[in-house]
This record gives C-alpha cells, structure tokens and sequence, in this order.
C-alpha cells in the first residue's frame, strides 16, 4: 500500500484512489466512463453504473456530487473529490494552520486538558468564517454546504488538532429548536448557538443507563405552569462546561419530555466522571429544579421521538469519528511497519503482519463506504434510522478490531501511555456505548427486519 | 492460605489494586518459610521435593486464592541459571538472598531496537581489567525501578553472529551510571521500565559461566519451569469473578448471567479454558514422567493470553456503561470514596489494558506460532 508522497493534500479516502482531477473519460451521452486501466497504485476507479440519467443531471455529476434522481431509480455515487472539493480541502487546511492558536494546538496534540474557554474560543474563530454550523440553512446562519464539504470540513478538523466541537448543540439540538422550537425560543438560542458562545449538553441517561424511552425515569412534577425535576442524571457529556442543559424527563401527566434547563441552577450538583478515555463526562443530581412550561423543547409528551430523531444522527456523527480514527489507526501502523527493523527487515515485510493489515484494510473500506452512503441519506432529507443503526453496530465492532491489530502490530510500544495507538484503543472501546452499544442497535435492526415477518 | 494469605493482599489481588514491593516481599517470605517459594529447584539449594504435579497444584491454588503473583525474575529465571551454571561462590552468594527475598531481580533483555529479535541486542559489555563497562539501554524492564539487582544480556563480541557475542551478566542496581526511567502503560500504571546503563562497571566475577555462551543459558531461562505460563489458575478466578458480576447486573428485569446471549459467551470462554487446562494437564503428566518440556509452552501461552482477553472483554461487557469511568485512586488499596456503579466495576477497565498486553508480552503471540510451525511442525 504505498502512500503518495506529495505534499498537497491528497483525497482522504479508504483506498488510493486516483484523483480526480486526471481526464475523465465520457461516452457521447456524457455518461462517465470506466476506463479500465488501473490508477498508479494499481487499484481501479470505482463508479457504480448509472443508467440513463439525463445528460443535465450527468453533468451535476461531474462535480462530484453525490446524487440522486427519484425518477430513475439508480443511485449514482462517485467516491472521489471532485476538483471543487480538493480546492475546498486545501481552503480548510491553511485556513486551520492559519487560524487555530498555536496554545491549543498544543494542548490538544499533547493531550492536555482544555477549559471552557479553550472550545468557545476556537468556535469563535470557525463560527466568523461561518463553518461553524455548516449545515444549518442559511436563514439561520449556516452555509449550506455538501455533505462531502462538511465532511471534509470535519475531516480536517480531526487531522488538524483542533479541539472537539461541542457538537451537540450545534449538530443535534440546533436543528430541533430551529425546527421544533417556539419563536422565542429560535430568537434566543440560535444566534447564541451559532456565535459559539452557547454550549449545550444532553441529559439522558439515569442510573440504568439506556437507550430506549423506558429507560427515561426522572420526574418531572407538574406544579402551576412549571415542572419541578428530581433524580440523577448520568454519563453527561460536557455538562460542566455547558449554560444550558436538555433534560429528558417524565412528567407526572405526559409522556417523555424534553426540558431547557439552565446549568447555573442552583438545584443542580454537577461532578466528573473520568473514563478511559478521557471523555469529558459528568454525573449531575437534579434536587427540586424547577423549569417554567415554556422552556419545554418540542411539544410536551413527544420528547422521546424528538431524541429517537437526534439520536440517528449522533449515531452517524459518532461513527464518522470512530471511522477517522480508524484510519489514522491504518496510517500510523503502516508507518510502523514499515519502520519498524526486527530480525534485519521491516515487520511489513513478515506476511502474518500483512495479513492483519490487509484484514484493517477490510474492516475500514467496509465501514467507510457505508458512512458516505448513510451521509448522502442524510442530506438527500431520507430515512437514516435503519441505516444509522448498521453503520453504529458494525463500526463498534469493526473500530475495535482495526485498532487491536493496531495495538498488537505496534507490540509492547503499542501499549505504553506516550505512544498515540493506546488512545485509540482506548477510545474504541468507550466510544463502543457511546450513541448506542451493539445490543441496542442490533435490536433495532432486527426490530424493523422483523416486522415484516408474518405470524408463525 | 486460608490462614496465612494476609486479607489486604487478598483484597487487593482480587479487586485488581496496585501492589507494592512490601507486598511481594511479604508473602514471597511466607511462602519460603513453608518451602514453597522455590518447590522446583534442587534440595541442595533450598528446593523442595514436590513432584510437578503438587508443583502444580500449589501454582494453581495459589492463583485461585488470590493470592499476589510472586516476582519470577529471582526465583524462576536468574537462580536457576546460577545453580546450573553459575561458580560456587556465585551460588553462595546469591542464592539465598533470593530465597530471603533480600534481592528482589529485574531482567535486563529487551532493547528499543531488540524486542521479538532479542539476539540482536547492543548494550554493549567491554572487559577492562578486573571489571567489564557495560553501555546500553535496556527497555521493558518490569519493577526496575524497586530491583536491587538485574541479569543482563549484554554483547561482548561484535563481530560473530548475533548469538554467538552475548554474555549473561548479573549487574548491582544501586551503582552511579544506572538510570531507572518510568515507562508508564496504557491505563496509566508504572510497572516497566527503561534502563540506561552508561559506563557501568561489573565485576568479573559477576559473569556467569563462559564469556560469549550468554545466549546458551539465555534459552536455558526462557524454556525452564514452564508451568502456569497458562495463568490457568487466574482465568478460573476472573470467570468466577465474571459470573458473580453477571448474577448481580440488570438486564430487562432479570440478571444478565439470564440472558441467553450472555450466558452462551461465558460458556465459551469456559469451555476454552478446561480444554486448555487439560492441555495444561497433559504436559505436567509428561515432566512427571521425566520428559523435557518443549514447545508445548507456546500452545499453552497463545490460548492462555487469548482467554484471559476474552474474559476481561466480558468482564467490562457485563458492566455495560459502568465500565467507562476510570478512576486512577480507585487502582490503590484504601480509596474509601464513592465509586461510579458498582464497587467492582471500579478497576475493570484497568484491567482490561493490562490484559491487552498479554498477547504481547514473554513473546509475541505471533512468535509463539512462528515456534509451533518451526519447532512443532517442521515448517
């Protein structure tokens, strides 16, 4: 597997395909040809046949987008970037080696913690250049990107040391409120949300941790035109350094609903949990905390099918992350192969370790190409659910396998604190629960296989 | 062990707790003074006359009482390369300060450039008159940093083929020129080490044996009391263990050793781990009889790392979400705080990286199949 040496950035995919930015060959249709002779790293071009699209569609095509007409049928999906793209990926790497303060760059490859103050200050700087919230549309402040640019764009971001994004209030709550929200509500959050300043975090799981709506068992009593909250609230991802809380609760007289509650109230105790992998989580104990009506998100009694919705895409957000980090896995080891001297060759050259590299390679092109489908649901405004749950199951199991042959490829060095593979390792295997365990997504699965059963 | 296991170590052996050099050396003293310390060795040297198989059935139940595991470095490799090939005044010397526990031993083998290819070592061992000056680093070195001495393989010629150069030396760690460097591991524990050596000065009755023939008993070492490399005992602990947590966990209402799927996978691993022990077995019943052990070791070695991963990835399952918090306090004895979940799941997940280790460590099990197709095989 040889790895082009150029310093300009090459498409970020799971084999080395040739760019696309070589002639392509069309047929007088416009239709785009498969030219059959291998790329110069022997591996062909992959483009799934299209069949009679007309030619006004074909030539969108040629941009690379991943696209769809209804009317006939097939879908036509072209995995490289197209030349807009890689101008596009060189636009996000220097505007991240430009622009991403060389403290926190520094701080987040050496792994040190960051602060409150560290995040909102790098979503500042992203929010000026609008990439913050680029999936937002426009009259909310987002761009409207491509699914391949914002996909890109996180990309980048994984690669360039950048801090995480507290993605949850941009990624997952910001289209409910935009979508669900009251007036008021929009006026008051959005702007908030999309400048960077405003951090959200999910309360949902309870001291039985889980996914499904019967898992949701704090109390929410009903009180004049309020609701008092009591109980505990679990595994809560970035609560210390959230203003706002969204608490799925259970009302005394309705179903699941979600709750805004501000994380300065006084009702609240808020305490870290550390985990392996140093996931910023936290436990927080609500004691007599009391939400007005109006700060209900969605309609009350329809919480838990607002977070069904959330939780698809946190799922295929989770993935995404989990599949980047695959294949930083599959570079660093490679690398190591091929470095790494014993018994006066390189491991690489030993066939046990290319089998085991061959088998990551597997294991990641399967999990990627299902990424870009399940992506390109989601912008084409499908049904993803389904399909967020494969992608969820099969990248838990496929990430931890990538990375333990990883670790084992890496051999005693692959498990010392210092050396970057026993993050991911470790990663792997938190990040396992995170937006749903295996169990609950193959449930799912076989749920919505099986209702399509007859009675035995 | 019912009476003589101090309850502080049980605990902490059984909960996964960071143990300390008192620890060791305390109960490595026990166990001396009831002649179980060093059962294989000969009687002249303070072995006793248990056949294998009471050799062990001690090794097996005193994993299963969890009991702490005794640092082999002395008892295990170093001393019998002394008594078998070491001077007399060597044996007087050292031997019975390993039986006291008076020396604890580090091993001194592995390089940042020698891991699996151990024979292409560089520390580098030149005789200067009475002494030999010894440079080099020495990489995975466990406990290093509490050992009062440490067996080296060190090359003193350079210029014949790689095994043919090494000699064994026993250096003193508390000299100038040894520099102990924490190494510390994925879930954050200090137990290796790397060792600089910079001009260290051995005298040259410290050699054992024959210049040059280090390799020889090197080999002798590695292949020598094989018995529990399996950690057999130690896996029906951690399945125990694992049942004990299964029976107390939540699942939809009933515990999770109900569940179906579950219960299949603990039956698995169980089903693994007797075969494996009859293997096990089977190879004490052939040292009963007077033969040599042999490749065999890499059979029990490659099953016996493979099973207990299994477990401890069963171990952290049964947990579920609980097994994500990691609190590095919760690793030493005493820690009387709050625990996230249950009392058990406190140290699973350091657990479970030291575990990832064992596939790697006493031999690669890449290298352990590399011996079965040679050396079993005839491949």
């Amino acid at each position: 597997m040889k790895s082009s040496a150029t310093s300009s950035p090459r498409p970020y995919s799971g084999f080395e395909f040739r760019p696309a930015r070589d002639a392509v060959a069309v047929d007088p249709a416009g239709r785009r040809q498969n030219t059959g002779a291998p790329d110069g790293h022997g591996y062909h071009r992959i483009t799934l046949p299209s069949i009679d699209l007309a030619p006004a569609v074909q030539a969108r095509e040629f941009d690379g987008i991943m696209t769809r007409h209804a009317a006939w049928g097939r879908i036509a999906m072209d995995l490289n970037f197209s030349n807009k793209d890689l101008a596009f990926q060189t636009e996000v790497r220097t505007f991240i080696e430009q622009e991403l303060p060389e403290d926190i760059r520094d701080k987040v490859a050496n792994g040190y913690r960051l602060g409150r103050e560290d995040y909102v200050r790098w979503q500042k700087i992203l929010g000026k250049k609008g990439w913050l919230a680029p999936h937002w549309p426009k009259k909310y402040g987002g761009s409207e990107m491509t699914a391949v640019q914002r996909y890109i764009l996180g990309e980048e971001l994984g690669r360039g040391h950048t801090p995480r994004l507290i993605a949850f209030g941009l990624r997952m709550v910001a289209p409910v409120i935009y979508t669900f929200g009251t007036e008021a509500q929009k006026k008051e959050l959005i702007p908030q949300i999309v400048d960077g300043n405003l951090l959200l975090a999910l309360a949902q799981h309870e001291k039985d941790p889980g996914y499904t709506k019967g898992c949701i068992k704090m109390a929410a009593k009903a009180q004049g035109d309020s609701y008092v909250l009591n109980g505990t609230k679990m595994f809560v991802l970035d609560a210390n350094i959230a203003n706002t809380l969204i608490v799925a609760a259970k009302p005394s007289d309705a179903d699941v609903t979600l709750f805004l509650v501000d994380a300065k109230d006084p009702g609240l105790t808020i305490s870290k949990i550390p985990t392996i992998a140093m996931d910023n989580t936290c436990e927080v104990i609500f004691k007599d905390v009391k939400v007005p009506k109006k700060n209900i998100l969605g309609e009350a009694g329809k919480g838990y099918e607002t977070l069904e919705k959330v939780m698809t895409k946190a799922a295929i957000a989770k993935a995404a992350e989990m599949i980047g980090g695959a294949k930083v896995c599959i570079d660093m080891t490679a690398e190591y192969a091929k470095q790494r001297v014993q018994y006066e060759k390189p491991i690489g050259g030993f066939q046990a370790i290319q089998h085991y590299m061959a088998n990551m390679m597997i294991a990641y092109d399967t999990i990627y190409n299902y990424l870009s489908r399940v992506a390109w649901m989601v912008d084409a405004g499908e049904d993803a659910s389904l399909s967020a749950s494969i992608l969820k199951a099969k990248t838990n199991e496929n990430y931890k396998f990538i990375v333990d042959r990883a670790v084992q490829i890496h051999g005693g060095i692959g498990t010392t604190r210092e050396y970057p593979v026993a993050l991911y390792f470790r990663r792997a295997k938190a990040w396992e629960f995170v937006s749903g365990d295996t169990d609950y997504h193959t449930d799912k699965v076989m749920d919505r296989v099986l209702t399509a059963l007859p009675e035995w | 062990m019912a009476q003589h296991l101090p309850d502080d170590l049980r605990e902490k052996v059984r909960n996964g707790l960071n143990l300390k050099r008192e620890d060791y050396v305390r109960w490595m003293q026990m166990l001396a003074k009831k002649g179980w310390l060093v059962p294989e060795w000969p009687v002249e040297y303070g072995g006793s006359e248990l056949t294998p198989v009471q050799r062990y059935i001690l090794s097996e139940e005193l994993a299963r009482g969890d009991a702490p595991l005794v640092i082999n470095q002395g008892i295990r490799m170093v001393g019998p390369v002394i008594y078998k090939f070491g001077t007399d005044a060597q044996k007087e010397k050292y031997l019975p300060r390993i039986i006291a526990s008076d020396d604890i031993w580090c091993q001194g083998y592995s390089e940042p450039g020698a891991g699996s290819d151990l024979a292409s070592l560089q520390t580098r061992a030149v005789r200067d008159g009475d002494h030999y000056i010894v440079n080099g680093t020495k990489m995975w070195t466990s406990h290093a940093h509490f050992s009062d001495r440490m067996f080296c393989l060190c090359r003193t010629d350079p210029d014949v083929k790689f095994q043919e150069g090494i000699s064994f030396l026993l250096i003193d760690m508390d000299q100038p020129g040894i520099e102990v460097h924490p190494v510390p591991l994925m879930e954050g524990t200090h137990h290796v080490n790397m060792v600089y050596l910079t001009d260290v000065k051995v005298p040259a009755e410290d050699l054992v044996g024959e210049e040059n023939k280090g390799w020889t008993y090197a080999k002798f070492l590695l292949s020598h009391e094989r018995i529990g490399i399996a950690k057999i005992g130690i896996a029906k602990a951690q399945l125990g263990k694992l049942k004990q947590i299964a029976a107390n966990e939540p699942e939809g209402g009933a515990a999770l050793i109900e569940d179906q799927d579950f219960r299949q996978q603990i039956a698995r691993v169980e089903i693994d781990l007797e075969a494996l022990h009859h293997t096990e077995l089977r190879c004490i019943m052939a040292q009963a009889r007077g033969e040599a052990p042999g490749p065999e070791a890499s059979v029990l070695k490659i099953r016996g790392t493979e099973i207990q991963q299994q477990l401890s990835e069963l171990l952290m399952q049964a947990v579920g979400y609980y097994a994500n918090p990691f609190i590095q306090e919760a690793r030493e004895y005493g820690w009387n705080e709050e625990p996230v979940g249950a009392e058990y799941s406190a140290t699973l997940g350091a657990n479970y990286f030291v575990t990832r280790k064992a596939s790697i460590v006493g031999g690669t099990n890449e290298i352990q199949r590399n011996i079965i197709a040679k050396a079993v095989l005839g491949l």
